[in-house]
């Protein structure tokens, strides 16, 4: 048996979700693989060959792969794939957007999000916004398989010396082009793997109140998320978003400030070692699932949270 | 240019569901069911390009039960011209609907066609990246912003660090995120006129593709539930705690 693993990655570097998916592919057992698909990637490819358990790193430079586009991406892995047991992304944005395209090119079903490996075709994932939970078992030739990142704990960046080969196939597909990119930039954590995460919702009442929660993040260096009525309202941009369909989280500390609490975003959320909940209304479904609740005037209490860190 | 949209029956949004007792799913009896909230918003794309006169149809279709006629005549009512339901009884995975749905691209023959990115009860977000492999279409997932231009679409896209622009040769899927539009809703008169607007019912036998698959659900359990922690009664207390006894500060 031998576990692909697709890396995600900026070409210069390898993004923290990877480790999480070779850990998945650890508890499945057998050899592991990992695929850096990009252009001037020599760096992430560099990074991969250090994960310890990671036996042999693919790099397949390419200026067709450069923005992870899955027109070109998709036959390559799905080339490449051939040969395995089974084929592991992590579920980012973009492991969601190629795995599936790889699957269908396979002929294969694919599990979505795992969190947990019960054997080496059987896996639990949430469904119903994590209202459920179910354990499935795949009968297919090779298992195509996204991977919750909040699932697994990360295997060490350092201590293997796998081989790294270059590897080719595929190229521009034609059908597509990247044209621009708007990326957030902040000197804060990223949210999915900070340890600390302050995120605020309709009670923020506008964008610039989020001034509060940046100052208090910044005290603690956390990272900052917004519930989807944030997001909506137009308080702060899409790549804050917590919750069933945004990013999944699961800091040791959240802090939800003036959330209500919507099973969405819970299921976003809910896995997080401590929450609190900071919210005038004491009847919020927040404040079920907090381990620590505060009813108070938000504005208020996050300056005088600042000042009390 | 020709839309498709496929638009998916599932329990309404507000349902919290719950797991039952033998293991076997959700209860799904007596439960409230819906057009999935990322197809309504498929919808409303769809309908806005006709508006914009870009779209000349929108054909809207769904793979379910019988009773997915509802969430067709409601598609219809928002401003679909037309309506094929793929009926099967059996839940089907992401590849068996993707196979189905590229019968009936090869049939229709749209420009675009127009998803959710993900259907809120099994939570796969798989099927419109499995028809854009299956059809040879490229593909704009997670869409914020659809714009025609020529032989192309212009797709912004919802991801991990910000925003994407992409250029995608037409036909092409497009499957959208939640700040693509607000769905609007339908007037009575709409309702009333969708009534009489044509709905096709197909069996995938008809399509000649076989739904089978290799996963199977073992058993459905209710997730760990949290309990409610304490409630402080002020900020100092919630910082002694968090430092003292949460440790995590």
């Amino acid at each position: 048996m031998t576990i692909l693993v697709i890396a995600e990655h900026t070409n210069t570097a390898l993004a923290p979700a990877t480790l999480n998916t070779v850990a998945a592919a650890a508890k499945i057992g057998g050899d592991i693989h990992v695929l850096v698909a990009g252009s001037a990637c020599g760096a992430a490819a560099e990074a991969a060959g250090k994960i310890a358990g990671v036996a042999k790193v693919l790099v397949a430079d390419n200026a067709a792969f450069a923005y992870q586009l899955p027109e070109n991406v998709a036959p390559l892995v799905a080339e490449l794939g051939k040969g395995y047991s089974h084929i592991l992304a992590a579920a980012t944005s973009n492991g969601k957007n190629i795995l599936p395209r790889v699957a269908a090119h396979l002929d294969v079903d694919q599990i979505s999000e795992i969190i947990a490996v019960e054997s080496a075709d059987t896996f639990k994932r949430p469904i119903y916004a994590g209202n459920a939970i179910a354990t499935v078992q795949s009968s297919a030739a090779i298992k195509v398989i996204t991977v919750r990142a909040t699932g697994f704990d990360p295997v060490a960046a350092e201590g293997g010396s796998a081989a790294v080969e270059a590897v080719g196939g595929a190229a521009d597909a034609g059908k597509s082009a990247f044209v621009g990119e708007e990326l957030a930039k902040s000197d804060r954590p990223e949210l999915t793997a900070a340890k600390i995460v302050v995120s605020g919702g309709r009670g923020m009442q506008n964008g610039d109140n989020f001034k509060h929660l940046y100052a208090l993040a910044d005290k603690l260096g956390a990272a900052v998320g917004a519930s989807r009525a944030a997001v909506d309202a137009g308080f702060v941009p899409n790549d804050m978003q917590v919750g069933q369909t945004g990013k999944i989280v699961a800091p040791q500390l959240y802090i939800a400030v003036g959330i209500s609490g919507a099973i969405q975003h819970l299921a976003g959320m809910k896995d997080s070692k401590v929450i609190v909940a900071i919210n005038k209304d004491e009847e919020a479904p927040i404040f079920q699932v907090a381990d620590y609740g505060l009813v108070a005037d938000l504005f208020e209490a996050i300056p005088e949270l600042e000042k009390a860190i | 240019m020709k839309v498709l949209v496929a638009v998916k029956r599932v329990v309404d949004y507000n349902v919290k569901v719950r797991v039952k007792a033998d293991n076997s799913g959700v209860d799904l009896a007596n439960v409230k069911m819906s057009m999935n909230p990322f197809c309504e918003i498929a919808v409303e794309e769809a309908v806005r390009l006709k508006e914009k006169g870009v779209a000349s149809e929108i054909v809207v279709v769904s793979i379910g039960p019988t009773t997915a006629q509802e969430q067709l005549r409601t598609a219809l009512a928002l401003g679909a011209d037309r309506a094929i339901l793929v009926e099967s009884a059996d839940e089907l995975n992401s590849l068996a609907v993707a196979k189905l749905l590229k019968a009936v691209v090869d049939k229709e023959q749209p420009q675009l066609v127009i998803l959710g990115k993900q259907a809120i009860d099994s939570d796969n977000n798989q099927t419109g990246q499995m028809l854009a492999a299956l059809s040879g279409y490229a593909q704009g997932t997670f869409a914020s912003k659809v714009e025609v231009a020529g032989d192309k679409v212009n797709v912004t896209r919802e991801i991990d660090g910000g925003l994407q622009t992409v250029a995608l040769n037409l036909p092409a899927i497009v499957t959208t995120d939640l700040r693509l539009n607000e769905p609007r809703y339908a007037s009575l008169p709409n309702i009333m006129k969708a009534k009489k607007k044509p709905l096709e019912t197909l069996s995938p036998a008809d399509l000649g593709v076989s739904t089978g698959s290799t996963v199977k659900t073992l058993k459905v359990e209710a997730p760990a539930t949290r309990s409610a922690g304490i409630k402080v009664k002020s900020v100092a207390e919630l910082v002694e705690k968090l430092k003292n006894e949460a440790k995590v500060i």
